[in-house]
């Protein structure tokens, strides 16, 4: 493996991120070349039409067609990359959010300043949560009501630690309790702001196991430098060994 | 018309005589007097914004250890505290925007230039233009004094989102108290730059016989009305929220440090991003386009020919103005958006990418064929436009939202908008500065430090900025206190020392700006001052400096277009001339 980071884009682990990565690395070269392209044609008229004696502005009235063409070819290829890379990717990044049945589905509750990741346990629904019930100090801070919901008894709860399987769908649901936060992984080329008061489906599918930085990228307040998260992408076995572990240690029943 | 004239004429001659300090330096309403007044205001903030970075600049290169010389004073233990970098990086933003570069490119040279470009006496109307200073003077204030309370300066950044500014200690609503000052003197001075440049332009001087310049601040001065008074109403409403137990912003069930806040709910944070952005989306423009009016005048001038394309760059920055009330939403790409509206915001977004390029175009084919003098002026404007360009191009990266999915608020971001904003409009202000400073004072500055000046700015800014577009790639994001416990941010440290470094090297050079303009202010007035590039436009027609409350010995006629270099017998026709 090259050193996952560097003075470029980063590994890429996620499916979803090839196609971002190829379009912000061929929009790069089409910025240097016209950077380029207006730089000889710059350097050369400040050399060529520098004032020296006998040599006069030439004020005639020109049009020159060229520039319209460069304009108008500038024009066709950002509308192909609008319509025929841009839309699809996002619609995809966005909208195909994966079934249930096949991938695993976490709730992600930010707060100044840390990151909940919240599993629903082996029965596969979330417990209801109550803001009057949050409780740090006992392992709650989501305010899970594990006495009144069956359904909350086996939820696991995890602080700025998301571990979840390879070559497995994974689909979040984002949510904060506070300000307004966001949730990036550089190397799963994810970003998505966490809005309190709203619910915002996020998904992805790592293709590579590893543990890398989740990285608040909106100002949070005077922590915001501390909303450091880690995800840990593992086998299938080691995530679900690690699930049990989590489970000893909140003191859970077996599932 | 002309008895109008005649009128303001009298009345302004008489005041010229009889004016005593505090009327003619102090609470004067000469246009001139009041630029002045703007200019430096602005200059003494955007060197206070700056100071704030360079001392936040520290401890992004150097995290957790001592500023050099004055850290003891900001904390116990020398070390910038993250209580104060957060404070510094919103009034940082703040500054640089609300009280550096607008008042600067508008208030400053706006409203010095336009008047006498197009051969008026004075603003439409002086005492409002008084006003908007003071207003705007009353606002600045009011930011500078929040940085005393308890609690510290405003700290939820320059765009102050909510519930974050909600929450924040109680400089938060003295930064809104503020804002309204800035926004109700921005309001002032709009009315007034409309209607000036609509109806006191001289006899002969029609609607594309305007200096480009004129027509930047025109459309300036139409953003400025439109876009501000949404932000007046949003900030009215955060400070409700904030003073009298309102949620415009504040959904229900919020837990801030364990805490349930008592408010109502019901509100949405998002609707604060909306009325925000629809302000500052075209507040970016009012930020480059009297940048690009100044390096217009200044390339026009230093090319001996006139501008390629005139009318089509007039029809480009009206444009340009029209569409940058509907690309605001691409400030908020990550915020939930669907793919409809996305799709939309893309859009315009892209579209206005035309008429930059247009404009861009137009300055770069003038020089085709010209007789180019590198001058000091014009070494600021011809470098305003590779940077222009840097700053353009980075913009379609983020504008798509596919690849913004990775770039938004990483440093990648801030690179793209201080390449348009301090490479790209503050080299043009200050090229505007040694362009307008001999008809303003009727002194030459030193050539010499001119340049090296140039040179200090020119290399310390890209220092900057550069090596800030690769941490943004790397996945840096924005405004982190320390970010060197990120594995991102690790491989990209040596780049943010080289920044840091290029810091002070920008501050150096602006010692030698600040000294050229002492040693060149204590220099005799020089008749070499009078009309130094051997320029068209009617501010050179103007005695140096232009006569108080009058401007012109005689209300100028105007004859021509605004740029007639080489295109008569002589090298240069003036607009005011009527024989060739």
């Amino acid at each position: 493996m090259d050193k996952p980071y560097g003075w470029w884009l980063p590994i890429n682990i996620s499916t979803h991120g090839k196609p971002i990565d190829d379009l912000i690395n061929s929009l790069h070269w089409f910025m240097l070349a016209l950077f380029v392209g207006w730089g000889i044609y710059f350097v050369y008229c400040l050399i060529k039409f520098r004032a020296r004696p006998g040599h006069k502005a030439d004020s005639t009235e020109k049009h020159f067609r060229l520039p319209t063409y460069i304009e108008i070819g500038i024009a066709i290829f950002e509308t192909i990359l609008l319509v025929f890379v841009s839309y699809p990717i996002w619609s995809s990044v966005k909208n195909d959010m994966p079934s249930d049945s096949d991938s695993l589905r976490v709730r992600v509750v930010a707060e100044q300043f840390a990151w909940n990741i919240h599993y629903p346990g082996d029965d596969g629904i979330f417990g209801r949560t109550d803001p009057e019930l949050i409780a740090p100090e006992d392992n709650n801070p989501i305010g899970l009501d594990r006495e009144g919901d069956p359904n909350a008894k086996d939820d696991i709860i995890s602080i700025n630690n998301f571990h979840f399987p390879v070559n497995k769908p994974v689909r979040v649901d984002l949510s904060s309790k506070d300000v307004i936060h966001s949730f990036g992984i550089p190397v799963m080329r994810v970003k998505q702001d966490a809005i309190p008061g709203t619910v915002i489906p996020v998904w992805f599918e790592a293709n590579q196991t590893g543990s890398f930085d989740i990285m608040c990228a909106q100002l949070c307040g005077v922590g915001h430098t501390r909303m450091r998260g880690e995800i840990t992408v593992q086998s299938d076995e080691e995530f679900k060994a690690w699930l049990a572990e989590e489970r000893t240690y909140l003191g859970l029943e077996e599932g | 018309m002309s008895s109008a004239h005649g009128e303001i004429h009298a009345h302004g001659d008489g005041h010229a005589h009889e004016e005593g300090f505090w009327r003619k330096y102090i609470f004067s309403t000469d246009h001139k007097v009041i630029g002045i007044q703007y200019g430096l205001a602005a200059m003494a903030f955007l060197l206070l914004g700056f100071g704030l970075m360079l001392l936040m600049r520290w401890q992004i290169a150097f995290p957790g250890i001592q500023i050099p010389l004055i850290g003891k004073a900001l904390t116990q233990d020398g070390v910038l505290s993250p209580e104060l970098y957060n404070q510094f990086g919103a009034m940082h933003g703040t500054i640089m925007v609300f009280l550096g570069v607008v008042p600067m490119a508008v208030g400053a040279f706006g409203n010095y230039m336009l008047p006498l470009q197009i051969g008026a006496q004075d603003m439409a109307f002086p005492k409002l233009n008084m006003a908007s200073f003071w207003v705007n003077f009353v606002g600045g204030l009011i930011m500078l004094g929040s940085f005393l309370m308890p609690g510290g300066a405003p700290q939820s950044g320059w765009t102050s989102y909510p519930p974050l500014a909600n929450i924040a200690p109680p400089s938060q609503t003295a930064w809104l108290i503020g804002m309204v000052f800035l926004i109700t003197s921005s309001l002032l001075g709009s009315v007034n730059f409309i209607v000036t440049a609509i109806q006191l332009r001289a006899p002969g001087l029609s609607f594309f016989r305007l200096p480009f310049f004129v027509w930047t601040q025109l459309v300036t001065a139409f953003l400025l009305l439109l876009a501000f008074p949404p932000l007046e109403a949003a900030g009215v409403l955060q400070l409700m929220d904030r003073v009298a137990g309102t949620s415009f912003f504040m959904p229900s069930g919020l837990v801030v440090s364990g805490e349930i806040l008592s408010n109502a709910g019901g509100g949405n944070p998002l609707l604060w991003q909306h009325l925000f952005w629809f302000l500052a989306h075209p507040e970016v423009y009012v930020l480059i386009l009297p940048a690009m009016g100044i390096v217009g005048e200044i390339i026009v001038t230093n090319t001996r020919k006139p501008m390629y394309g005139y009318n089509t760059a007039v029809y480009a920055i009206i444009f340009l103005g029209f569409m940058s009330f509907i690309v605001w939403a691409h400030h908020m790409f990550m915020t939930g958006m669907g793919t409809a509206i996305s799709s939309f915001f893309q859009a315009t977004t892209m579209i206005i990418s035309i008429p930059s390029v247009i404009i861009l175009t137009i300055f770069l084919l003038t020089l085709w064929g010209a007789s180019i003098r590198y001058t000091v002026p014009m070494l600021f404007a011809l470098a305003f436009l590779p940077m222009f360009a840097i700053g353009g191009l980075t913009g379609l990266p983020l504008g798509l939202t596919a690849s913004d999915i990775y770039l938004h608020d990483t440093y990648y971001v801030i690179g793209h908008f201080h390449y348009v904003v301090s490479p790209g409009t503050l080299l043009a202000l200050m090229g505007g500065f040694y362009h307008w400073f001999p008809k303003i004072t009727g002194k030459m500055f030193n050539q010499t430090l001119g340049k090296l000046h140039f040179w200090g700015t020119f290399i310390g800014m890209n220092g900057i900025f550069g090596p800030m577009l690769l941490v943004g790639m790397a996945g840096v994001s924005r405004r982190l206190y320390d970010a060197s416990i990120y594995q991102a941010a690790k491989s990209v440290q040596p780049l943010n020392v080289v920044m840091t470094y290029s810091s002070w090297f920008l501050a150096a050079a602006q010692i030698l700006f600040l000294v050229n303009l002492f040693i060149s202010l204590r220099k005799p007035k020089t008749p070499a001052a009078e009309n130094p590039w051997e320029s068209t436009t009617l501010e050179w027609t103007a005695p140096t400096p232009p006569l108080p409350h009058q401007n012109f010995p005689v209300p100028p006629h105007v004859y021509r277009g605004p740029y007639e270099y080489n295109t008569t017998s002589r090298e240069f026709a003036p607009q005011a001339l009527q024989e060739v």
